[in-house]
């Protein structure tokens, strides 16, 4: 029940992520997703692409330390207090959520948060029970195709 | 005008210090061929005996010693006195692989402090002075020495040691320090310090004596300019002895070679051969007096240029540059030694490839050593701490191995410049030589 998101080591110096952006223009990746952090040295790009596994080889193929993380991906009704009503979930069942982030599709009245926790199961099993509808690569996959 | 503290061993005449040099290195040699397997070994293999030694003329025909010599005889293998004469140990930045050990008898403590005398008082010292030593206490010869010296000379001594600036400043400017001990970057430090609090005036000094690390006449400058003092060199290294080996006078053109104690070369450090007076080339010393850890024709690295000729100040005592150069790849970081290799054996240690570049840098007068490692897929993680926390792991290591901070950075691979497939190790900014 999860999604496999591409993580990339990258310098933190001028022209680094042009030059990964350019590498997957050349090779048709399409993006869904973009999430950097950063240090005063380095940068962790995190992406959500329709084929991990291809990024994963066009990357390595051109010299990028790079990872499948697996992550949480939720749907969620484009609305406001939709967010904190899953933030609230996760904090009052003791969930600790490392990093997240954000994104619509063309699907209307839907978001789309990306979530990357300590305890992946747990929080899968909180979620599901709840009835926040988590989706899956293949579906993410799906969100680019319409 | 000048100040000796021994005038006549300082302002010998040539004739007398060669006279002193033969009698010593006769008996040095004898003593150390009778006593130390080591030494007896490495003459044999060259087929010389102390009977070939009659004079300094014959130093040519004994074998060199290099730090690979001290590093298989470590720790007694080249002690030439009994250890129970033995009363103190100094090593270099405490550093594994490349440690070096030195034994001292009183005798040489005294020989090595009163090298130490004899530069405080070409610096103006007297028993009216406050000598502020802010050199590392330890092992580390630089404390010990200058404050051995400064005893000797019978100046108030302050056992400051090195760090906490706040206080250094305090404690000069409470206590009127007049001549202040340290390595020339922590000098120009202190002195942008006080000038930055607007504490000029309050201080008293008049001389600094600074060595453990090449400078440049520029900061020699910057540094005489901001504090309102006169800046001399010292040179020393531990296996020698320590701080005082050569030392600058009033005319601060180069450092005297406190020669009755000490025998220089110079050599060409590709062939061996020794170079006439003037030449440029590696530095070759052979200790004359010293019980506990006399070393001959020790190579030192440090490439510099012998000058006789005769000095204003009065001194006869042979003079010899800065040095200008290393003949091996040796940095000096802060004062302390270091070598590429300690950092390899540490990235290996820890898992990271061999991938590595180090930068040295000087900014604002203080020394900066970074060392450029290439991120790998086993080092990578998705988490930003994890990596953090792998790269403060790499700086503990480090520090533990070098004795000074280092700071870490991690690159993409294959991005650290190689010339001709050949990746290049070192980049000194500093240009000091």
């Amino acid at each position: 029940m999860t999604a496999k998101q591409i993580s990339v080591f990258l310098e933190n110096k001028p022209g680094q992520l042009v030059e990964l952006a350019k590498t997957l223009n050349q090779n048709n990746i399409d993006m869904r997703a973009l999430s950097l952090a950063d240090t005063k040295d380095f940068g962790i790009v995190r992406l959500i692409v329709d084929d991990p596994y291809k990024t994963a080889c066009v990357l390595k193929e051109a010299g990028y330390i790079s990872s499948i993380t697996p992550v949480l991906a939720i749907e969620i009704p484009d609305e406001p207090g939709s967010l904190m009503q899953v933030l609230s979930l996760l904090g009052e069942n003791g969930l600790n959520l490392e990093y997240t982030y954000a994104f619509t599709a063309r699907k209307k009245d839907c978001a789309y948060m990306i979530l990357r926790m300590a305890d992946n199961d747990k929080a899968v099993e909180v979620l599901n029970k709840n009835g926040v509808r988590l989706i899956c690569q293949s579906d993410l996959s799906a969100l680019f195709e319409d | 005008m000048s100040n000796y503290y021994q005038p006549e061993i300082e302002c010998a005449s040539r004739e007398q210090i060669r006279a002193w040099q033969d009698e010593r290195l006769v008996k040095t040699v004898r003593r150390v061929y009778d006593n130390v397997a080591y030494y007896r070994r490495l003459m044999e293999e060259k087929g010389v005996t102390p009977d070939d030694i009659k004079s300094v003329d014959d130093l040519h025909k004994l074998p060199f010693l290099t730090k690979d010599d001290l590093r298989d005889a470590y720790p007694y293998g080249l002690v030439a006195a009994p250890l129970h004469d033995c009363v103190r140990i100094q090593s270099t930045s405490g550093t594994t692989g490349r440690r070096v050990v030195a034994f001292y008898t009183q005798h040489d403590l005294d020989l090595w402090e009163d090298c130490c005398a004899r530069a405080i008082v070409a610096a103006g010292g007297t028993k009216d002075d406050v000598v502020h030593v802010c050199y590392g206490y330890g092992l580390f010869t630089g404390g010990p020495g200058l404050n051995g010296g400064s005893h000797k000379v019978g100046s108030l001594t302050l056992p400051m040691s090195s760090g906490n600036t706040d206080r250094q400043i305090q404690f000069m400017c409470d206590l009127g320090s007049t001549i202040l001990c340290c390595t020339p970057s922590y000098a120009a430090y202190l002195a942008e310090s006080i000038c930055e609090r607007g504490l000029r005036d309050k201080i008293k000094l008049k001389a600094g004596i600074f060595g453990a690390e090449a400078w440049s006449e520029e900061m020699r400058q910057d540094i005489q300019n901001k504090l309102g003092i006169k800046a001399y060199d010292i040179y020393g290294l531990t296996e020698i002895s320590g701080p005082g080996v050569s030392f600058e006078c009033g005319e601060q053109t180069g450092m005297h070679i406190n020669e009755d104690h000490f025998i220089a070369e110079i050599i060409d450090p590709a062939t061996g051969e020794v170079l006439p007076d003037g030449e440029k080339g590696e530095l070759v010393f052979t200790s004359i007096t010293k019980e506990a850890f006399p070393l001959l024709r020790y190579r030192t690295r440090d490439i510099c240029v012998l000058s006789h000729e005769k000095c204003s100040c009065g001194r006869t005592h042979v003079k010899m540059t800065k040095p200008m150069g290393r003949s091996d790849d040796m940095l000096i970081v802060k004062g302390v030694n270091v070598f590429p290799s300690q950092i390899e054996t540490v990235l290996l240690n820890k898992g990271y490839p061999a991938n590595y570049q180090i930068v040295v840098s000087r900014e604002n007068n203080s020394d900066k050593l970074e060392v450029m490692v290439e991120m790998t897929p086993e080092m990578f993680s998705d988490s930003v701490s994890e990596v953090g926390a792998r790269e403060k792991e790499l700086v503990g290591a480090l520090k533990a191995m070098l004795g000074i901070y280092a700071i870490v950075k991690l690159v993409a691979p294959k991005s650290i410049t190689r010339s001709e497939g050949k990746a290049v190790r070192v980049i000194d900014k500093r240009n000091l030589y």
